[in-house]
């Protein structure tokens, strides 16, 4: 066995127009070792791990592999050089099998007969080998995320990778799930592939890597031995300056009842049943988090709160009394507000500028013009003194909203919803997709309105937003509430309730 | 004439009516699974139609008018391949264009080159395809019904319409038997897998729209040189919409489309059956309401009979790779 470094990337420069993504890129990944790259959105790690993998070509830069100089050019070349890449959204054609997924590109001639038959016996052996099992003839989106991606990881090993990367892959996973997944990426490593795996996560880090490279704004920054560093300074590391990680809050002193849910039956848009027969309190003053992995009923709830969905049984009161079928528009004279949980989807409006997002919803309103006519100069006014207190950049309300970077976009939400001075706030996944620094920013935000006695009804699908935000913690599966814990509950007991196993 | 008479010549006629529509709505099949939304192909099919007259008046021979037929076919799903695929143009107006452009050329050039106001000279038996009689077939025409549904819905066809349907099951199984079938239906899904596991997106929608245009080639070539004997202007008369209503109302399957199209066919020549007939206890009905059920079925089955229909997810959309 040579002492070649599996990966050794040498000046990497890559440019999108006026972005500089990659700057001078240098970094060595030891074969046979889990090699972590951290960083903030945006700080160009994507872009590297697309030029490894031949999706994009560098400007600049030599790569090599086992010491060899390759010139990867397209996604072939990168197969071929033993290359395997699992894509944060999942790169399978949803509606073909297991196997025709596993096959496709490396289908073993021109006919599929043939090669199905091999194909089966190649996944025995992975399945063997690896631990990886999964029914080859089931469709994919019956499948559950996590299945979904070992198929994308078998998918590479079935290509004969021996470099695999990942990119934020525990994302849309609970936290069992990524556990499971962390042990196989251990097995892999353990049998002498590479594995390179990139995240913004912290604590993943910490737990499954060897070695670190942490990337700020499209350069390397560090390296370091994961043993030899701490959460606290790779943070440091990425964000360019301390960072408090932890979020500080003092005693909640929860008052009376001001938004409550009784027997709560929402169905979703396919008449399926997502919240069953819940019921809650949110007291002024406190903040009430919800945790689950993603599609357990969470988001039909928080619609349904919004006035969005129409719950198909049991009723919502603020202040004790039932909101009906009031619309969004008279929940929001009411002081409910909502952050919701896809600002692309439901929260902006990304070809407006700025100024218009941070208005919209209520726009309606005396101060923002009369009748059918806009003040627009006053919602620029408006628009800039938020910008200035939330420290939206770039401070231009006339920007387009598609341009700013998506922890600004949260923010360009966050303002205008808490500006309203609310009585009540939902909030669904408040940072998902924003760096660190915002994150930071937004908490205390958050924190502030509880101590302003505002209730606040948080979801999330980061266990660790909850556990750090909330006063209260109710934990949904499969449209229950299957139980709720005080802010102290251990991550291994919300985690357990998250997959349905214990109450 | 009884009426078992009647019925055998409507599905006579119900067969040479689907052919166009077989080919095209498979033309479609093809283009559509790769992810390139086709409504050009009613004009790919008045092109090929017009193309196959012309060479078959001039050589005085069938399959020359077809090879032209389908290379000027695939000559226009090149086009629209250049404009949609590697241009990234939207697929809704480039296909319109195309309809557009050979509405209008082949009756100028018709005009121009034949002067019979857009027509083409009428062909003598060698430039067409001729009826195949079948063995027996007219010994067993006189022997009941089995015998006459030989002769006259079995047998006594030209070429392409038996080509026709065998095309339906080599569809079938190339698209579900084979390499570039498996490729196909995934870069009409997703074509992020496709790209990410080394294959070429573009040339696998131009490879998609290439044997579209093979399939529109054969069957303007039907219409002009098997069915009739000459071209005449607009002679593809919506039956290139008509099969894409088909392909959606078959979800886009090779064999479910057969039978829309069969469907369709049937429509069609009851309407022509219908033509000055009494209709009991309501007398004559003007026949532009039977010829209008194939679009009125074609509503209120999309709208809501067949249940959802699930168009390839990446249909219409230029493939870019993510930032």
């Amino acid at each position: 066995m040579t002492d070649n470094p599996a990966i050794e990337l040498t000046g990497i420069d890559k440019k999108f127009g006026p972005v500089h993504a990659n700057k001078n890129i240098n970094l060595t990944v030891a074969k046979g070792s889990i090699h972590g790259i951290i960083g903030e959105n945006g700080a160009g790690k994507s872009t590297l791990m697309s030029i490894l993998y031949g999706f994009y070509q560098a400007d600049s830069g030599e790569i090599r592999i086992n010491g060899k100089p390759v010139a990867i050019k397209d996604s072939q070349t990168a197969i071929s050089s033993g290359i395997g890449m699992v894509h944060q959204h999942f790169m399978l054609v949803e509606n073909f099998t297991v196997i025709e997924n596993i096959m496709l590109g490396a289908e073993g001639g021109a006919l599929l007969a043939k090669g199905v038959a091999s194909a089966r016996a190649e996944l025995k052996r992975l399945e063997q080998d690896y631990g990886l099992e999964v029914d080859p003839d089931a469709v994919i989106e019956e499948l559950p995320v996590g299945l979904q991606q070992r198929v994308e990881i078998l998918k590479a090993m079935y290509r004969g990778a021996e470099i695999l990367i990942l990119d934020e892959p525990t994302g849309v996973l609970t936290p069992a799930e990524a556990d499971h997944l962390f042990k196989i990426l251990r097995v892999l490593r353990d049998q002498g592939k590479t594995v390179i795996l990139i995240t913004h996560k912290l604590r993943e880090i910490m737990a499954i890597t060897d070695t670190v490279s942490v990337m700020r704004r499209g350069e390397m920054v560090a390296t370091r031995k994961t043993a030899e560093t701490s959460v606290e300074e790779l943070a440091e590391l990425m964000v360019g300056r301390r960072v408090l990680l932890r979020v500080e809050k003092g005693e909640a002193h929860p008052g009376a009842v001001i938004l409550s849910v009784k027997n709560l039956t929402v169905k979703d848009n396919r008449g399926v049943i997502m919240v069953d027969n819940v019921s809650f309190d949110v007291r002024a003053g406190e903040i009430v988090g919800i945790a689950g992995v993603a599609g357990n009923g969470q988001s039909e709830l928080l619609e349904a709160i919004a006035g969005i969905r129409q719950p198909v049984s049991g009723e919502i009161l603020i202040d004790g009394q039932p909101i009906g079928k009031a619309s969004p528009a008279r929940l929001r004279e009411l002081g409910l507000a909502h952050i919701p949980e896809d600002r692309h989807h439901m929260g902006l409006v990304l070809k407006f500028e700025e100024y218009e997002n941070s208005v919209l919803g209520y726009h309606r309103d005396p101060k923002y013009g009369r009748g059918m006519m806009l003040d627009l100069e006053a919602i620029r006014r408006d628009a800039q003194e938020k910008i200035e207190k939330y420290d939206i950049r770039p401070p231009n309300p006339r920007l387009k909203t598609a341009n700013f970077s998506g922890g600004n976009q949260q923010k360009i939400v966050v303002a205008r919803e808490i500006e309203r001075d609310p009585r009540i706030l939902l909030i669904g996944q408040p940072t998902r997709g924003v760096d660190i620094g915002a994150i930071e920013f937004i908490h205390k935000r958050i924190i502030d309105m509880r101590d302003q006695g505002k209730a606040l009804l948080l979801v999330s699908v980061e266990l660790d937003e909850i556990r750090a935000l909330s006063d209260r913690i109710l934990v949904m599966f499969a449209g229950h509430v299957v139980g709720e814990k005080t802010a102290d509950a251990g991550e291994q007991t919300l985690g357990l309730m998250m997959a349905g196993i214990a109450a | 004439m009884d009426s078992i008479d009647i019925l055998i010549s409507i599905l006579g006629s119900t067969i040479r009516l689907s052919i166009p529509l077989i080919f095209t709505a498979l033309a479609g099949l093809f283009s559509e699974r790769s992810g390139i939304f086709d409504i050009g192909l009613e004009g790919k099919m008045l092109a090929a139609a017009f193309a196959s007259a012309c060479i078959a008046y001039l050589t005085n021979n069938a399959w020359a008018g077809l090879g032209a037929g389908i290379l000027i076919s695939v000559a226009l799903s090149l086009v629209h391949g250049f404009a949609s695929i590697t241009n990234r143009g939207n697929q809704i107006v480039s296909g319109v264009a195309i309809n557009f452009i050979v509405a209008g050329l082949t009756i100028v050039l018709g005009q121009a080159w034949f002067g019979q106001g857009g027509r083409t000279p009428q062909l003598m038996a060698a430039g067409r395809f001729g009826e195949i009689k079948f063995p027996y077939a007219e010994e067993l025409r006189g022997s009941g019904y089995l015998g006459k549904f030989y002769a006259d819905v079995i047998s006594g066809h030209n070429i392409l319409t038996y080509l026709a349907f065998a095309a339906v099951p080599i569809s079938w199984w190339i698209l579900y038997r084979t390499r570039f079938g498996l490729r196909l239906r995934a870069v009409g899904e997703n074509p992020g897998a496709v790209d990410t596991a080394g294959i070429s997106v573009t040339w696998l929608r131009y490879r998609a729209v290439i044997c579209a245009g093979i399939l529109c080639g054969f069957s303007g070539t039907y219409l002009a040189i098997a069915q009739s004997a000459a071209f005449i202007k607009d002679m593809s008369a919506g039956k290139g919409y008509i099969a894409l209503a088909a392909l959606i109302f078959a979800k886009w399957k090779p064999v479910p489309v057969m039978f829309a199209c069969l469907l369709f066919g049937f429509l069609d020549a009851f309407a022509n059956f219908m033509q000055g007939k009494q209709v009991p206890g309501i007398g004559e009905v003007p026949v532009q309401i039977f010829q209008a059920l194939p679009y009125i079925l074609t509503c209120i089955l999309l709208a809501g009979f067949i249940g959802v229909a699930h168009p390839p997810k990446a249909g219409g959309v230029p493939y870019t790779k993510e930032r």
